[in-house]
């Protein structure tokens, strides 16, 4: 295929193209209030709003449930529990365990008991409370200690072995061990979840859903109603947010407000409220880690023993993929030697937790984050040093504990670079000073690097598709799978299009995600957006624009590879004509303008059973370091600084991805700092609002923050214009400031004993390691 | 027209009729105008999605400040000029501010930028300025899930550099439109929910003395100042209000006075009101008051409201009552004055007698020899309840501690005074072992609960520490607050 336009790329002058820092397609709607999100789209006549009741109790079984006061209620339209569902009572992305209403037992607190439809959602959730339901409680599982206790196991898994992690670790000249538990996450994406039913001939449905997976949305709402899949449109144009939380569970509201207007004929809308969002969805897992590390004395790995346990919630959701990408992080940039990493899942009787933003990565991460501290700290050594000692390098120290070879590392490149821009060692020695002589603050700076393997770890999810049609004006309109919640996907993906087609990145039209018009897609997740679907719509692309050149060479009488498309214009040998021009032509002479596309990652395979495979197609890398603050006395702390170097390989879009390096950091932040999610005995959550959950404010990001895309970043694979994934990797970064937050504890012991601090790191558990770590320095 | 709510809108006089009075601006603009742009994050005041300006005229110019629409009932709105997203590009063209957000790119997703935008435009139209600080607090009120706020921060530096629009607050039609719009009778609204019948009944009275009246004759009536919290009673609690007498119009309660150091705050001053004069009184205060809410809820939320609210957190109580302020309770036209702390009873009971309101708060001058702390501990610094908020006033001789006033949110079922830390350090010397023997005393003083916001022990053990704190800082040591330090120097 002609391809002559890629070597031009430096020099071509079309608006928009790749590595163009382009703005956000919607940003003047955004700033201007007219971007159209699902609950401020026109409301359809006779819409019905719908109310889901919750259970309120963990474990129990439904003795008695009557809604008859409820039906009759003013205003009410239709109620629905599980026996109205024709089809199959269950919304699960793949266990079949997520029923839609629960049916005869619930399982957790906020767990979807019936839906009212009703004329407004006051009248709606007024009629919900005059619901009589009785439960006969049983105790319920709460968190990891008494799943574990009660040996309450979603599911058993190999674990992923390199040589033998317990010889090495007895014939270790050093050894330690250690734990951290780490807090989950709610998504907090500001945009709750939201879908609109509205129904169609033959009852059929088409559904506006705020999803990054509106496929399974189809699928979803197709196996509740009992209808083909081919019955069901899901459509999207943009998310207020996803993270990872509107990956699986959106599927549950598309489903009961496409019941609701299946049933009654009239368009129907899902719209959560804020406390009914947080108590009624997943968040990201929580962690409890131990490690147990042998090394030599300078701080080089011989063996590392890692056990993740998580809470996984009450039913599978994709808590198994989540925890796989846990075990296969739990190395992050280093070679271990001898490894054994084992991952225990637990079911509890609390919201099934999901996927969020890295995907169980982070909390792998954190374990050999937490010990490499934890030997630094034993040998006195710089915790720079040590990580820097014990990275990947090739040839020899390149096994993964799952059997990929790391074969692009270039974590010491970037950290180096990073310690040196930063002045970290400098500014790490000032800080020791600083502690000397404060007694109250105490201060802290780590630099902790990224890596993380991109490609979804389920292989066959790895396809994508797009359809690119050219109008006869020479108009472009692009569509793909892939959805847009923030991320830049759409206006990254229209770069490369323009790219392809050498016309301005204005020609081209974004248009919402939807399932008829490329099938079977999979969910915008696990990074790889703008990796599959970038180079689906490219596919597409060059299939039009092979069908132009031939078009051309024929009508200028030139060899196919003398057409080169360039800045809006078309070159066939001598002549030279406006790309519309051409594409008119090419209609007139009956060639066809439009074309799918499809991509499929090459190189990727996995062995769950054996826990050995290549996962991942490559890595992205990153590092950051983080200086922060602490006050003894009453716990409180700040991240003072932060600099960060990171690797988007040859970036399709500078701004936008700087923009999810700065989201991820904070992001991350959040999570190992303020966000807690506090659950009570009877498994209530008791942070389900912002005035309780406390996601970073604008004061909270550091005065300091120097971000810079590294600039000999390049991807050694086949990727979309050599470019990596941006989306996950950077919320990892924020384990600096949390390695850093252990390390100003430290400073508060004098450096005499190892801190002990649990995420998130807010200021009672900081006041609670301060005092442990005064305690145990005393005992010394 | 006493029962229409008019206010201005891209320069037309809007009328609201028959309308819930208990609908907030945001119901209001989303479903009845349908003006989308303006978002629902969380319906409690706490994410700034539904941030809109409302321009009040204030000693004739119009003065712009942002309220989450979320938990402010339209009736507020009577008299004002309300402004939302819509209105600032209405002409086609975008405001500084909303060109340099896509300039700086900042939004993402999009969904939270509405309410920055507004939040920056309410920032530009007070002509503040792009120092970080100054914007930080400008936007303490706003959550960005996916920016991380540095693109934020670089657009209201950018905003200043682009071409200047015209302030809106100066122009004359603005000011001669809501001139018209003044009333001189009293809003009255009455409503009847079609769905249950209730009726549902407003008014705003203009005078104190009316004020006192409809107090006394509707003795169940809620009393509704900035509505920070009675607003979410009905948007989180969903409880139904039938009558509400709001002060928000009430001309004399709306005064804070000096005399010689001592203030005088009515009970509709609003937090960004006093916070000036609180920060005179003692800098502290006015640290405490910049981290109460965000400039939305301290813009709407009085003072006077978070004292007759009795909420054993709130944060005024334990910094006014060390202070040693009383509260002046009206009831017709009989006035009476008793010490803060008395008006706290026990949870959800205040000294609050049928047919009386809260006048004024009154704070005595800071005497020379006033040693002065309060401290708010919560997970997050801006925009957050305190767990713990320890407020600490001693008169000093020397180093001796003539009196000691000691006053704690968080720590029991009310704001309450320490009296047995505070015995500990009467006419003490204060020095290391004075604080030790004042620490163990607060375990006499206080049995706090655990919480979402934090463990009885964190409370106890940081509640100590505050002492020590204090101490410290009494003795000069300079570095006892993170918020005050900066990041190490580059060498
Ligand atoms: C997002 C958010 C953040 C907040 N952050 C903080 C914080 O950091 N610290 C803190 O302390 N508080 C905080 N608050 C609560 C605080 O805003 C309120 O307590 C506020 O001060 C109450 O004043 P108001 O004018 O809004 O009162 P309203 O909500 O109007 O009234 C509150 C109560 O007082 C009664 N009342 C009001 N005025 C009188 C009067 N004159 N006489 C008798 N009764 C009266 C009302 O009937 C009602 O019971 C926050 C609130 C929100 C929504
Ligand atoms: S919607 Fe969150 S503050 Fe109003
Ligand atoms: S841009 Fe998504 S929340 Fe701010």
């Amino acid at each position: 295929m002609p391809d002559a336009s890629n070597n031009i790329s430096v020099e071509s002058r079309i608006k928009g193209d790749v590595r163009e820092a382009v703005r956000h397609d919607s940003a003047e709607k955004h700033v201007a209030g007219t971007a159209i999100y699902i609950d401020d789209m026109a409301p359809p006549k006779d819409l019905l709003h719908v109310y889901i009741a919750m259970s309120t109790r963990a474990n129990a079984r439904i003795t008695r449930l009557e809604l008859g006061r409820v039906r009759s209620a003013p205003g009410v339209e239709i109620v629905l529990a599980a026996e109205d569902i024709p089809g199959k009572n269950d919304y699960s992305p793949i266990a079949g365990d997520d029923p839609v209403f629960a049916d005869g037992e619930v399982f957790y607190i906020g767990q979807p008991l019936f839906a009212v439809a009703a004329d407004s959602i006051e009248a709606g959730r007024a009629a919900a409370g005059l619901a009589v339901i009785e439960y006969e409680d049983r105790q319920p599982v709460v968190t990891i200690a008494d799943a574990r206790a009660a040996a309450s196991v979603l599911e058993c898994v190999e674990p992923m072995r390199l040589g033998d992690a317990q010889a090495a670790l007895n014939n270790a000249a050093n050894r330690i061990s250690g734990k951290c538990n780490i807090g989950g996450q709610d998504h907090f994406y500001l945009e709750g979840q939201v879908a609109l039913a509205l129904p169609k001939e033959d009852g059929d449905v088409h559904v506006y859903s705020s999803t990054q997976n509106p496929t399974e949305g189809q699928h979803v709402v197709a196996r509740v109603l009992g209808k083909q899949q081919n019955d069901v449109v899901v459509e999207l144009r943009r998310m207020g947010g996803g993270f990872g939380g509107k990956e699986t569970q959106p599927s549950l509201f598309a489903a009961i407000a496409s019941l609701v207007a299946v049933k009654t004929g009239r368009p129907a809308k899902v719209c959560l409220d804020r406390d009914d969002d947080m108590i009624m969805t997943g968040k990201r897992h929580d962690f409890e880690i131990e490690y147990d590390i042998g090394f030599k004395d300078d701080g080089e790995i011989e063996g590392a023993a890692v056990t993740l346990e998580s809470r996984c919630g009450y039913s599978a959701d994709l808590s198994s993929a989540i925890n796989d990408r846990a075990m296969f992080h739990a190395d992050n940039a280093y070679f271990l030697n001898n490894a054994e990493i084992q991952s225990h899942r637990y079911r509890t009787h609390t919201v099934s937790n999901t996927a969020f933003r890295g995907f169980g990565g982070p909390q792998g991460m954190m374990a050999i984050e937490c010990a490499l501290d934890a030997v630094a700290f034993q040998i006195g050594a710089d915790p720079l040093d040590v990580r820097l000692r014990n990275l990947y390098a090739r040839p020899g120290r390149d096994m993964t504990p799952y059997g990929q070879v790391v074969e692009d590392s270039v974590a010491r490149e970037l950290m180096e670079e990073l310690a040196a821009n930063a002045q970290y060692r400098s500014r790490r020695a000032e800080i020791a000073e600083f502690n000397r002589c404060n007694k109250v603050l105490k201060k802290g700076i780590s630099l902790t690097p990224v890596k993380f393997g991109i490609s979804f770890t389920t292989t066959h999810l790895n396809q994508a598709g797009a359809l690119v049609h050219v109008y006869t004006d020479g108009s472009v309109h692009l569509n793909h799978g892939g959805t847009e919640m923030g991320q830049g996907l759409m206006v990254k993906v229209a770069q490369i299009v323009a790219h392809e087609f050498q016309i301005d990145l204005g020609r081209i039209k974004i248009s919402a995600t939807v399932t008829d018009k490329v099938p079977n897609t999979s969910a915008t997740a696990a990074s790889s957006g703008s990796d599959i679907n970038g180079m689906a719509a490219r596919e597409a692309a060059r299939t039009i624009k092979g069908r132009l050149a031939s078009f051309a060479a024929e009508k200028y009488r030139c060899a196919p590879n003398e057409v080169v498309f360039r800045n809006n214009s078309v070159h066939a040998g001598e002549q030279c004509i406006s790309f519309n021009d051409l594409v008119k032509a090419a209609y007139f002479a009956r060639i066809s303008l439009s074309s799918t596309g499809y991509y499929r990652t090459p190189k990727i395979h996995y062995d769950r059973a054996k826990q050995k495979g290549r996962p991942f197609f490559y890595y992205a890398y990153g590092a950051a370091v983080s200086e922060v603050v602490i006050d003894t006395l009453t716990g409180e702390n700040r991240v003072l600084r932060v600099d960060i170097l990171h690797d988007v390989g040859r970036p399709l879009n500078p701004a936008v991805d700087l923009g999810q390096i700065e989201g991820g950091f904070i992001q991350g932040l959040g999570w190992l700092t303020t966000e807690e999610l506090v659950f009570d005995d009877a498994g209530a959550l008791k942070t389900h609002a912002p005035s309780t959950y406390k996601i970073p404010t604008c004061s909270d990001r550091p005065d300091i923050m120097n971000i810079e895309i590294w600039e000999k970043g390049e991807n050694i694979e086949e990727s979309i214009h050599k470019s990596k994934a941006v989306g996950e990797p950077p919320l990892m970064l924020a384990i600096s400031a949390f390695s850093a937050l252990s390390w100003a504890v430290a400073a508060a012991g004098d450096g005499k004993a190892a801190p002990r601090l649990n995420a998130p790191a807010t200021p009672e558990e900081i006041l609670r390691a301060v005092d442990d770590v005064r305690r145990r320095a005393t005992e010394v | 027209m006493t029962d229409t709510i008019r206010f201005v809108l891209d320069g037309k006089v809007q009328e609201a009729h028959g309308v819930d009075p208990t609908r907030t601006v945001l119901q209001y603009l989303r479903e009845d105008l349908r003006r989308t742009g303006t978002k629902e994050g969380c319906a409690e005041g706490d994410c700034g999605a539904c941030t809109v300006v409302v321009g009040e005229l204030q000693g004739g110019v119009v003065v712009y400040k942002t309220i989450n629409a979320c938990i402010a009932f339209l009736p507020i709105l009577d008299g004002k000029e309300l402004i939302t997203v819509e209105s600032l590009s209405a002409d086609g063209a975008l405001h500084p501010v909303q060109q340099a957000m896509v300039d700086c790119h900042g939004s993402q997703c999009g969904f939270c930028t509405p309410g920055f935008v507004m939040s920056l435009f309410a920032h530009y139209e007070n002509q503040a300025d792009g120092e970080t600080a100054t914007v930080c607090d400008a936007l303490a009120g706003n959550l960005c899930r996916c920016t991380g706020y540095g693109p934020i921060l670089a657009a209201a530096r950018r905003m200043h550099e682009l071409p200047q629009a015209p302030l809106r607050g100066k122009m004359p039609d603005t000011i001669t439109r809501l001139k018209k719009l003044q009333r001189t009778n009293d809003l009255a609204l009455s409503f009847t929910c079609p769905l249950t019948g209730t009726v549902k009944r407003y008014v705003a009275p203009h005078s104190i003395e009316s004020l006192a009246l409809l107090v006394a004759e509707y003795k169940d009536a809620t009393l509704v100042a900035g509505a920070t919290d009675v607003g979410l009673w009905v948007t989180k609690q969903h409880r139904v209000l039938e009558t509400m007498i709001s002060l928000g119009d009430v001309r004399e309660l709306k005064t804070i006075t000096e005399k010689n150091g001592a203030l005088e705050i009515g009970a509709m001053v609003t937090y960004s009101d006093a916070i000036n004069a609180l920060r005179e009184w003692n800098s502290d205060i006015g640290e405490l008051i910049r981290r109460i809410g965000s400039v939305q809820i301290r813009n709407s939320g009085t003072i006077g409201g978070n004292i007759a609210n009795g909420s054993p957190i709130g944060d005024i109580m334990p910094a006014f009552i060390a202070a040693g302020a009383t509260l002046t309770l009206r009831s017709g036209a009989k006035s009476r004055e008793i010490p803060l702390e008395d008006y706290f009873i026990a949870y959800g009971k205040q000294d609050l007698r049928p047919g009386e309101f809260v006048e004024k708060v009154n704070l005595p001058p800071a005497a020379k020899n006033l040693f002065y702390r309060v401290y708010k501990l919560s997970k997050r610094f801006d925009q957050d309840i305190s767990a713990v908020c320890g407020a600490f006033a001693f008169h000093m001789k020397d180093d001796v501690i003539i009196d000691a006033r000691i006053a704690f949110g968080g720590m029991a079922e009310t704001p309450k005074r320490a009296a047995a830390c505070e015995a500990a350090l009467t006419r003490a010397k204060w020095s290391q072992e004075t604080v030790l023997l004042a620490a163990s005393a607060l375990e006499t003083d206080f049995a706090p609960i655990s919480d979402m916001r934090a463990s009885a022990a964190y409370r106890l053990k940081s509640a100590k520490n505050l002492i020590m704190k204090t101490f410290l800082e009494w003795e000069g040591h300079e570095r006892t607050r993170v918020l005050d330090m900066k990041a190490t120097a580059n060498a």
